[in-house]
């Protein structure tokens, strides 16, 4: 809604429209409600439009003008944002369960009376006396007089429920509580009514009329304890959605200003202090500071930030005081995108549900078909004066005992832990196929460029070969050619020549990069060449012997190679190295402890590589590997009867990850919208594929307990409820046990999907 | 076997055919989407113990709006689960929640409540 002092706008969606008529009339309605300027009804998208005058009418009075009408209407909130949403959602729930726990205490009062006076033959002198005083029919009346609020209050959405369910052809748990409990509600009323009906067969009226009640008052213990975990294995999503800002301190012409965070815009100037939230994703412009991200990514220590770098919405500025420039607002901020990734993962379906699923699809009225079959059998079997109510005590039981609930619960309860326990740890993971599929990843294969490594190759050697020229020149002739490349390698050399005090600032002619191979070009007038053996042979330089040893000592230490050639002669050869992370090796042999294989994949050739794999304890390397064919190693070792995990940086081994069973994106930092990955990696560190396994792990061992329990639960319980062990043994099981054993179910189910939360990863 | 034995044995095999032929082999809502103003297929859902029409049919590759209007406070219907288009979304009573989807592929699929135990059916065609 939109509103100033004298008018607002508001958009009602009305239901119950069949025909322009119908959309004239609605129009009619809102029209002629006083205080309204203009109302206008669109039959297709079934909405109204209403401006009026907010000191006259409000959106009630809209809303019951419609219904007077004979239609139904509903305010349409546009302008609320997620974190609103779930303040909002977060409200009503509340407010649900607090009517619930009112049902519950009003059917757990009047259970508590129900109960001793329904027990009075345990007592004879109390029976005695009562059949003295007012007589039995007379307590039956007091008890069903007490047990109506119960039905009718505590107990009817569940009649309500289940008669709805039925009209639409299906069954739920509602309907086998209301089935149950209803059947030994009338049992009891006719009984009460018409005790002589019983009488004259020789059968007591006996009435059950604390079996109604403390089955209702059970199931609704079961719901109060079910709604309160229900709500906790939500909690990462809504700690990540209460991370965002409500307001930004927005610079507007030279001032600052607090203003509502819906209303920033991409390029506004954002001021943030010291302690505070940063309210969106941005832009360093001026100022540094050192920023706690943990809760985007996980990394427990603050990264300094200055100008140029980029900040996320939702984390905390530490230190300094800065302003920034917005980047992405709203639904395109990489919190945003995080809570929507892991949105959707919870609400995908892990394959190992579809058993659950299929059995739940069918549960309720195959349970009803055994209740029904439980009570003609029972019925025929047992002597006449208590067949009854034996039969009706089991088919009530039966009824009562069986739990879908805890079927339907098993695994998404464990999937929503399991992937809010992941966002918490920088681990964002795509669908719950993904998740299913992870603990069962046989061989990882890591890309080693950026993976293992940092990604970042460093000039470690310049191994000058020619006296004849100065060392300072030769770096400064190979700067000022690579200063025009865009090659890692090329501004390794750069950065080099910096960090010597050479300024790469000789004029380039003719610059060419060949891919692949180097560059050459002319540096100030003089030819120059920087590249590897293949340029060097393409434009008929010779690399003698020195050259050669030199190239050879370089790569036994897993250096990649390049010469620097002036006028057509090799003046020098360096050495590059891209540094080992220092997690990498703990990563790779904590993956080897699971039994998993580690495979390393590169670009280098065989010396580099297996070099570096033996610094970090890999055995397999595939070397030399082009990047169009990654995707092909994955295949090969898919088709050696493995389950392949790929750990990339998403950027070019997009391929290869979509080809694995689990493509892992690592380092994504806050560019999380990888399309590839099935599950992306906030933090650089290889000892998050370690966690993301572990818990998959962990999440899968959650289920199958969850699922085990539901089955064994509903296996054993209904026999046990039908009084199958009853010939053998005599055991059978009253319904209120049977209540209480269902409403444990599915709070049990949900407690053990919760300990997820308290694992270590 | 008395009579009142046989009336029961009948009664209740009875009935236990009708529980099966009502729930498993009965005729189910289908209604097909209307397409609005703006070119989206736009179908009004009731969801009170069921939904309402529980067989939906659109077409492919064209946006769809699902409007649930939750007719009921029963916690059985309050959670609505699209896997095929990985939605979880919570039904507040007596409100419209708006699903916005693309069917960029042919086929059924099915959303459920959270519990999976009220089921319907997207065809997209």
């Amino acid at each position: 809604m939109t509103t100033n002092h004298e008018h607002a706008t508001v958009t009602l969606e009305i239901t119950g429209m069949h025909c322009a008529s119908c959309a004239a009339f609605v129009e009619d309605a809102l029209s002629g409600t006083h205080g309204v300027k203009r109302a206008a009804v669109n039959l297709a998208s079934e909405k109204a439009t209403v401006e009026f005058a907010p000191s006259v009418v409000n959106v009630a009075n809209l809303t019951t003008a419609v219904e007077n009408a004979g239609y139904g209407a509903h305010e349409i909130k546009h302008d609320t944002n997620r974190a609103e949403q779930a303040e909002a959602t977060e409200a009503r729930k509340l407010a649900e369960y607090t009517a619930l726990k009112r049902r519950f205490i009003v059917a757990v009062v009047m259970a508590a009376v129900i109960m001793p006076l329904s027990m009075t033959m345990l007592f004879p002198s109390v029976e005695h006396f009562i059949h003295e005083t007012i007589g039995m029919q007379a307590l039956n009346f007091v008890l069903l007089a007490l047990t109506l609020p119960v039905l009718l209050y505590s107990g009817r959405e569940y009649y309500v429920s289940a008669y709805n369910t039925f009209l639409h052809r299906t069954a739920n748990m509602d309907t086998l509580i209301a089935v149950g409990t209803g059947a030994a509600f009338v049992y009891s009323v006719i009984a009460t009514l018409a005790p002589s009906l019983f009488e004259q067969h020789g059968m007591r009226a006996e009435v059950y009329y604390d079996t109604t009640a403390t089955i209702i008052a059970l199931i609704l213990l079961g719901k109060v304890l079910e709604a309160r975990a229900k709500g906790q294995t939500s909690a990462a999503i809504k700690k990540l959605i209460g991370l965002q800002a409500k307001t930004a301190r927005v610079l507007v012409h030279g001032e600052e200003q607090e203003i509502p965070i819906e209303q920033v815009h991409a390029g506004d100037v954002v001021v943030v202090r010291p302690g505070e939230k940063i309210a969106t994703d941005g832009e360093i412009l001026e100022g540094a500071s050192s920023v706690d991200e943990s809760m985007l990514t996980g990394e427990s220590l603050p990264v300094q930030k200055t100008s140029g770098n980029a900040v996320f919405g939702g984390t905390i500025n530490k230190t300094g005081r800065f302003t920034f420039r917005a980047t992405n607002v709203g639904a395109d901020t990489a919190l945003a995108q995080i809570v929507r990734l892991v949105e959707e993962a919870q609400g995908s379906k892990a394959p190992i549900q579809r058993l659950a699923d299929n059995i739940s699809s069918v549960f309720v009225p195959t349970v009803v078909v055994i209740s029904i079959l439980t009570f003609v059998v029972w019925f025929n079997a047992m002597p006449a004066e208590t067949r009854l109510p034996f039969a009706l005590v089991n088919f009530v039981a039966v009824l009562i005992i069986a739990c879908p609930c805890a079927l339907g619960l098993a695994t998404p309860t464990a999937i929503m832990v399991g992937t809010g326990k992941g966002a918490e740890h920088g681990i964002l993971i795509r669908n719950a196929e993904s998740l299913e599929k992870a603990h069962l990843i046989s061989v990882v294969v890591l890309d080693k460029t950026g993976t293992l490594t940092k990604g970042e190759p460093l000039v470690t050697d310049f191994v000058l070969l020619d006296d004849t020229i100065e060392r300072e020149d030769a770096v400064q002739y190979a700067a000022s050619l690579e200063h025009h490349s865009e090659h890692p390698l090329a501004s390794a050399i750069v950065d080099y020549a910096e960090a010597q005090n050479v300024d790469a600032v000789f004029t380039v002619h003719d610059f060419l990069a060949v891919e692949g191979k180097g560059a050459i070009g002319t540096v100030a007038g003089e030819s120059v060449a920087v590249g590897n053996t293949k340029l060097m042979e393409l434009y008929h330089i010779p690399i003698d012997a020195d050259a050669t040893a030199a190239a050879v000592q370089l790569l036994a230490e897993a250096k990649t190679t390049m010469f620097v050639a002036v006028k057509g002669a090799i003046v020098a050869v360096i050495g590059v190295a891209d540094t080992v992370r220092e997690t990498s090796r703990e990563a790779v042999q904590a993956m080897q402890k699971r039994g998993i294989e580690v495979v390393m994949l590169t670009g280098d050739n065989p010396k580099t590589a297996e070099a570096i794999a033996a610094q970090v304890g890999i055995k397999r390397v595939f070397a030399e590997v082009l990047p169009q064919d990654k995707t092909n190693v994955v295949k090969q070792l898919q088709a050696e009867g493995k389950t392949v995990a790929m750990v990339g940086d998403g950027i070019n081994d997009a391929p290869a990850l979509a080809q694995a069973d689990v493509g892992i994106a690592i380092g994504a930092g806050t560019d999380i919208a990888m399309e590839a990955a099935s599950i992306t990696l906030m933090r650089s560190d290889l000892r998050d594929v370690v966690r993301a396994i572990d818990l998959s792990r962990r999440t899968m061992a959650n289920i199958k307990q969850n699922l085990f329990f539901a089955f064994i639960y509903n296996v054993l319980g209904i026999p046990l409820a039908a009084g199958l062990l009853y010939p053998f043994t005599g055991w059978l099981l009253s319904p209120m046990i049977a209540a209480a054993a269902m409403a444990m179910s599915s709070v049990s189910v949900l407690t053990n999907a919760l300990r997820l939360k308290t694992v270590r990863i | 076997m008395d009579t009142s034995q046989i009336l029961v044995t009948l009664g209740g095999v009875g009935l236990a055919g009708f529980v099966v032929w009502y729930f498993f082999f009965g005729k189910r809502e289908t209604k097909a989407a209307t397409v609005n103003d703006s070119g989206i297929q736009e179908v009004a859902i009731t969801v009170k113990g069921g939904y309402s029409p529980d067989i939906i049919e659109v077409v492919q590759g064209k946006p769809v709006r699902l409007k649930f209007y939750r007719d009921e406070t029963s916690s059985c219907s309050e959670e609505l689960v699209f896997s095929e288009f990985k939605l979880r979304r919570d039904l507040p009573a007596f409100e419209t929640t708006i699903i916005d989807i693309l069917p960029t592929n042919k086929g059924t699929f099915e959303f459920t409540c959270g519990m999976n135990m009220l089921r319907g059916k997207l065809v997209v065609r």
